[in-house]
């Protein structure tokens, strides 16, 4: 079988950016939820919210460095698979992106080393400042990338001479079309992320009758905050994409199904989409809705995929597929900040252990939700790389052949998976411990040695019998 | 604008990636010498005496490979290509190693796995970094600003032999390190290991810098031509100063005098390099200046660099002061 550089390019990156993007989703929620608790310690004094900042600030690091690790490598990968990429876009995305990094380096690397080690060394005023700062990086970070990804759907401010994006404006490259909905859309994710996390582990403590005053309070704090937050992101989602509708309809066409264009288009609720033969087969549908929630007329027009011919079309059966996982999920997330409203109403939100499980098991769905909205949006621009101007094909490395992008897909898929398996096994060592133990190792202060962001962390990485000692 | 922005970022990139060397450079060396150390004792505490500052050291790495994309876009357009494997090697090492740093203070059964990972990752890492070195000494092929090149030209006996002299100086500033920072059986293991890499770095630095200027014209053209020729008298004479005081500082234990002396062997070697490939930035055909980005995004990144340089200088001045002096064995990485 002839292996195809391109598709295996491809499919690296996918797999490196959503191993990557996994941890910042959340450490951007976590960051901010850091920041409001050692606010809430500056005003109030209350030590329960020093409690619970100390153990997420645990977590946090260890996220983190996760985070980085797996960061870097992106740093390199633009030269080596996507070289002829790398250069046309080079006077944009290489300042755009070494700001992330300027900005992810002065405020994180910086502030982080107050906030991890700084507590009781430095002012309590200096430490809080030091969260806030921590939470406006990661959120700087973000802007920078947003502006970058949203620069490749919306591409603005740029002239494509010789092969070359020379600049016309940075304000406009930089604000591109598509850029505030998906920076928000992205945000909103990050702070659900971060809540559905903090909001499952309590409800696990909770159930397990540890710690229960404290991480009462954590859970409902996460509980208002989805309440409110889950329909904002539908709502969010829904600006981002009428943007679609007119930037990429190609796009928009795939995410719904819609093959042919047409007035009083239906919503399609279930299908399963068949590129070969341009049709949907077991197609279930609400009439005329479809036209509806995008042109907001019963009888609007809506674009197919048949308006653009069938190279310029990306893969719809994914696309279709992964839009209708994030918006399940979404729909789901709402559920479950109403059924939280209610319980607490009815003043019974700590007695229901069935709500309590459905949180627990909630912890993986807002990480699967961004996978899947990020899903939509990567391979639902295809064959486009810079939309409209270059195809993935373009931008490949030309002399890159299919069995080196293969050995090296295999390569990280390895060092991730062990990377990825012993972080994981880590953080859940950490939860089980919980917060009581890592108070408990704090009382040995002469153990913080080294200023980095795991030793922040000091729980040993495998236990005796893996159960933690104080689950009483 | 009167300023030549791009000579003023080839000397910003070329000072990234010096910094990140000899800084990276003897924590990978520790991670060289670990299988040699002789029992847990010695290679927890050699483990201890890098672990505040390695993560700092890679920050130069992010900042150099960052750097070339955003203000030398044909070099980092055409050196990735015709590197791809050396340096997917090197970053898989990297995290390996990082990881393992991580794991292997905290893992019991499994730290075995760590122990196998934590000078894997380095010797795999160093060695792919000498690799992509001497395959950028010997000359990338461009044609229509895009490599040419086959996808094994890096593999030659040259960029194996400067592979291998990496590893040994890694190994050298590793073991001057630990002559530096830690005492009694372990620094007099360090200084066994010290003499002994010494010799291998000057013999394979001798024998790369013999053969460097016959791997093109232009190099020995600059090497044996007045007035650059000059040097050619000088570094070797600068190198053999610092080999002498790398010998009487283990002689006389003076512990700081080898470290400094090793990384004065890695400052003069990277000095010659530079010698040998300006003005080019891709030998042998690409230029700084023709791989340079416009000069507004020049101008509108220095910004931040002259905002970040100083900020990461400072930070990993204090870093390195705060963890000064020698490794005390009683204080755990943990």
């Amino acid at each position: 079988m002839e292996l195809d550089p391109l598709l295996l390019s491809r499919i690296q990156f996918a797999f490196v950016v959503s191993f990557h993007a996994i941890f910042p989703v959340f450490t951007i929620g976590l960051a901010a939820y850091i920041a409001v608790l050692e606010g809430l310690l500056f005003r109030t004094r209350d030590p329960a919210w020093e409690r619970l900042s100390k153990f997420w600030t645990k977590v946090f690091a260890v996220v983190f460095g996760m985070g980085v690790v797996s960061g870097i490598v992106m740093a390199f990968q633009f030269g080596t698979n996507w070289s002829n990429f790398s250069y046309a876009t080079a006077n944009f995305l290489g300042p755009v992106l070494s700001y992330e990094v300027v900005t992810a380096f002065f405020l994180e690397a910086t502030f982080l080393g107050v906030l991890l080690f700084g507590r009781d060394k430095v002012p309590q005023g200096v430490h809080l400042f030091a969260a806030i700062m921590v939470a406006v990086g990661t959120f700087i970070s973000s802007f920078w990338i947003l502006a970058a990804n949203s620069w490749m759907q919306t591409p603005a401010g740029v002239e494509l001479q010789n092969g070359l994006f020379q600049m016309t404006s940075w304000s406009e490259a930089i604000f591109n079309s598509s850029f505030p909905y998906r920076f928000s859309h992205m945000v909103v994710a990050s702070f659900l992320t971060g809540s559905f996390v903090v909001a499952g582990v309590s409800a696990w403590y909770l159930l397990k009758g540890r710690e229960t005053a404290l991480n009462r309070r954590a859970l409902s704090m996460c509980l208002w905050l989805i309440l409110f937050v889950a329909p904002l992101q539908m709502f969010i989602g829904d600006l981002h994409g009428l943007n679609t509708l007119k930037e990429q309809p190609t796009k928009l066409a795939a995410m719904e199904g819609h093959w042919e264009s047409k007035a009083g288009a239906p919503l399609i609720l279930f299908a399963i989409p068949d590129s070969a033969s341009e049709t949907n087969h077991l197609e279930i549908g609400i009439p005329k809705l479809g036209s509806l929630i995008l042109k907001h007329d019963v009888d609007g027009v809506v674009p197919g995929l048949k308006d653009v011919p069938a190279d310029e079309r990306p893969p719809v059966g994914p696309t279709f597929w992964s839009f209708r996982v994030m918006v399940g999920i979404g729909v789901l997330m709402i559920a479950v900040g109403f059924w939280g409203a209610w319980l607490r109403f009815r003043g019974r939100l700590y007695d229901q252990p069935l709500f309590k499980r459905v949180l627990v098991a909630m912890i993986p769905a807002p990480f699967i939700a961004v996978l899947a909205g990020w899903f939509v949006t990567e391979i639902g621009r295809a064959p486009w790389l810079v939309y409209g101007q270059m195809t993935h094909a373009e931008g490949l490395t030309p002399s890159l052949t299919g069995g080196m992008a293969l050995f090296t897909l295999i390569g990280f898929i390895v060092v991730y998976s062990v990377v990825f398996a012993a972080g994981l096994y880590y953080l859940l060592r950490i939860v089980r411990t919980g917060i009581e133990e890592v108070e408990a190792q704090d009382e040995h202060p002469e153990q913080h040695r080294a200023k980095r962001p795991f030793s922040a962390a000091d729980v040993p990485l495998e236990g005796g019998d893996g159960a933690p000692a104080t689950a009483r | 604008m009167g300023i030549d922005l791009a000579l003023v970022w080839a000397g910003l990139l070329a000072f990234a990636v010096l910094a990140y060397v000899v800084l990276d450079g003897f924590d990978l060396g520790v991670g060289i010498l670990f299988p040699l150390l002789r029992d847990h004792g010695e290679q927890d505490l050699a483990m201890n005496s890098v672990a505040p500052v390695w993560d700092g050291n890679e920050t130069w790495l992010v900042l150099g490979g960052g750097g070339l994309f955003a203000v030398f876009p044909l070099a980092y357009a055409t050196i990735m290509p015709a590197l791809y494997a050396p340096i997917i090697a090197m970053l898989m090492g990297l995290i390996f190693r990082g990881v393992s740093f991580e794991f292997r203070a905290r893992a019991d059964r499994s730290q075995f796995l760590w122990d196998i990972g934590f000078p894997g990752g380095s010797i795999v890492a160093a060695f792919a970094q000498g690799i992509a070195l001497g395959a950028l000494v010997q000359g990338i092929a461009v044609e229509d600003r895009a490599y040419a090149g086959g996808w094994w030209d890096w593999l030659t006996p040259f960029s194996l032999l400067t592979g291998a002299a990496l590893v040994v100086g890694y190994a050298l500033l590793g073991a001057t390190w630990l002559v530096m920072k830690t005492e009694g059986p372990l620094a007099d293991h360090a200084r066994r290991i010290a003499r002994l890499t010494g010799w291998g770095t000057f013999v394979l630095i001798g024998l790369v810098s013999l053969i460097t200027p016959f791997l093109n014209p232009v190099y020995l053209q600059r090497w044996f031509a007045w007035p650059m020729g000059i040097f050619s008298v000088i570094v070797p004479l600068l190198l053999l100063g610092c080999g002498w005081r790398l010998h009487r500082g283990l002689v006389e234990r003076r512990d700081a005098t080898p470290f400094l002396a090793s990384l004065g062997v890695f400052v003069l070697c990277y000095i010659g390099i530079l010698i040998s490939f300006y003005p080019y930035m891709v030998p042998p055909s690409v230029t700084l200046w023709q791989a340079a980005a416009p000069d507004e995004s020049l101008a509108f990144l220095l910004v931040g660099a002259l905002v970040l340089i100083p900020i990461i200088l400072a930070y990993t001045a204090y870093a390195y002061w705060v963890f000064r002096g020698k490794v005390d064995p009683e204080e755990g990485y943990h």
